[in-house]
């Protein structure tokens, strides 16, 4: 699955958001699954979690540590990823694509970042 | 997700630093130091070291040099094991004990000539090892000399280990030929015409050697072991699978498993301590008192599922007649989903009185209590 990182909403927790309709697709960053190093596990929630933006909803867990994984927005759990579950190095190998995590029907759309502001966070 | 790392703080770099960037390493701040974490996948790496073979910088390392007349008779009173014991070539792990007891750094120790040892601390404990064997030394006819600056360290480990130095371009006059070398024995041979100092030892549970050069031919060394390695599936393996890797071998890391707090028996090493030698030696007496009743033992502990007790987390038992009364009864060291075994093991310090009634134990994993087993330590032993 391709995605164009341009056209994707980031978080400054290194997460991107894909926003189609009032469904948010949510995953980690390139960036941030490259410092988590390679993944081994990840506990996400279940389809009908109601949500709030800026709680703890899951782990993803690395050979060396523990990533948290936040909600960046308010709304209720469609879908989290099977695959990823099965096989966590879909996180390092496509974070982007096919390492997605939850699926979000949001009830408001916050202010995210943009391609241009979460590149330069990275690069500071 | 939270920021996983930290920006570096320092920019200690290693000699090899520039080889390692262009590689694509990613790095990580040890001890002061900016050295690789991974190449790109620590799990590939983890595995090509028990498979192949994996090559690893670890020139963070200190190198101390003693060398004097009572070389020997000095390392037996400033070192927990009898040093002056060890043939010339031979190498052997050892302690540094501050007076109480406590562990100040593992060390390993190679005795280069009669009156020359070389001995290895890790990087964040270097002056404090250096400074406690200088002024250890004020009464013996011996020099110590802290060389860490001029020394790089490469460790080439796995089952390849081997072939690929014996087949390393540039490598020369080998004293002892690397067929015959025995595991804990050195040799001394030139790169280049340059002294190489090669040990057969490591911190992976695997074969290997441990190659230590001047700095400045440490770059010429990495591309030659790793040309030399392309043949047999070597390549280069970052602290990441380090740690990892020592984990599944039940090796220590020091300020884990091993503090200025914890005695030696604690941690399973009552062995490395030579109170049958003769004389007085730094930590002897508060070891024989040994330590307070009750003090929490190293033990290895085996989980389900896939979620890794890590360093820091609670030990627990759990009252059989109140579910919720929960006991803390020790802490985990250090922990990880082993990559060789399939399933997550920790070393942990528990209560010796919860092992003794043998109480199920579990690790409180970020809220979620996750039972463990003892289990015998190493969890990975190679096949020999």
């Amino acid at each position: 699955m391709m995605t164009d990182q341009t056209t994707l909403k980031y978080t400054a927790e290194h997460e991107w958001v894909l926003v189609d309709g009032e469904t948010a697709t949510v995953g980690i960053t390139a960036y941030a699954a490259d410092k988590l190093g390679d993944v081994v596990y990840v506990d996400l929630p279940k389809a009908g979690a109601v949500v709030s933006g800026g709680a703890i909803v899951g782990e993803i867990e690395s050979t060396k540590s523990v990533g948290e994984l936040f909600a960046p927005l308010d709304g209720t759990i469609l879908e989290s990823n099977a695959d990823v579950d099965a096989d966590p190095s879909l996180v390092n190998s496509d974070p982007f694509g096919a390492g997605w995590l939850i699926k979000v029907n949001f009830t408001a759309l916050p202010t995210l970042l943009s391609f241009d502001e979460y590149s330069a966070l990275i690069a500071e | 997700m939270t920021d996983p790392e930290s920006r570096p703080e320092t920019d200690r770099t290693s000699p090899l630093h520039q080889i390692h960037v262009d590689g694509g390493a990613s790095f990580t701040d040890f001890a002061g130091w900016q050295m690789p974490v991974s190449y790109g996948s620590d799990l590939a790496e983890h595995h090509a070291v028990r498979t192949t073979a994996g090559i690893f910088d670890i020139s963070h390392m200190a190198e101390i040099l003693v060398d004097g007349p009572e070389a020997g008779a000095f390392l037996d009173y400033a070192l927990a094991g009898r040093l002056s014991a060890i043939a010339i070539a031979q190498a052997k792990y050892s302690l540094l004990l501050n007076p109480e007891g406590g562990i100040i750094d593992d060390l390993v120790v190679y005795r280069l000539t009669d009156d020359t040892f070389f001995v290895v601390a890790n990087a964040g404990n270097r002056e404090a090892v250096a400074s406690a064997l200088i002024e250890r030394a004020a009464d013996f006819d011996v020099l110590v000399s802290d060389l860490s600056d001029a020394y790089a360290l490469i460790a080439v480990q796995g089952p390849n280990s081997r072939e690929i130095a014996k087949a390393t371009a540039g490598i020369t006059d080998v004293s002892v030929p690397l067929d015959d070398l025995k595991y804990y024995w050195s040799t001394d041979a030139l790169f280049d015409g340059l002294p190489l100092l090669i040990g057969r030892t490591g911190y992976t549970g695997e074969d290997g050697f441990e190659f230590y050069i001047q700095a400045d031919a440490a770059a010429g060394l990495w591309a030659a072991l790793s040309e030399a390695g392309r043949a047999f599936g070597l390549v280069p393996a970052g602290l990441a699978s380090r740690d990892t890797l020592r984990l599944e071998a039940g090796m220590p890391l020091y300020g884990h498993e091993l503090g200025i707090d914890s005695f030696p028996v604690q941690a399973g090493l009552g062995r490395v301590v030579n109170l049958k030698k003769e004389g007085d030696f730094v930590g002897r007496a508060a070891v024989e008192a040994g330590p307070r009743d009750g003090s929490h033992v190293l033990v290895g502990l085996a989980t389900e599922g896939k979620r890794a007790g890590r360093a820091g987390y609670s030990v627990v038992t759990v009252s059989e007649h109140d579910p919720e009364s929960v006991t803390a009864v020790g802490t985990v060291t250090s922990g990880a989903l082993s990559p060789t075994l399939g399933y997550p093991i920790a070393m942990a310090y528990v209560d010796p009185d919860a092992l003794e009634a043998g109480s199920p134990l579990y690790i409180d994993v970020r809220g979620t209590r996750i039972a463990a087993s003892v289990v015998d330590l190493p969890f990975y032993k190679r096949e020999k």
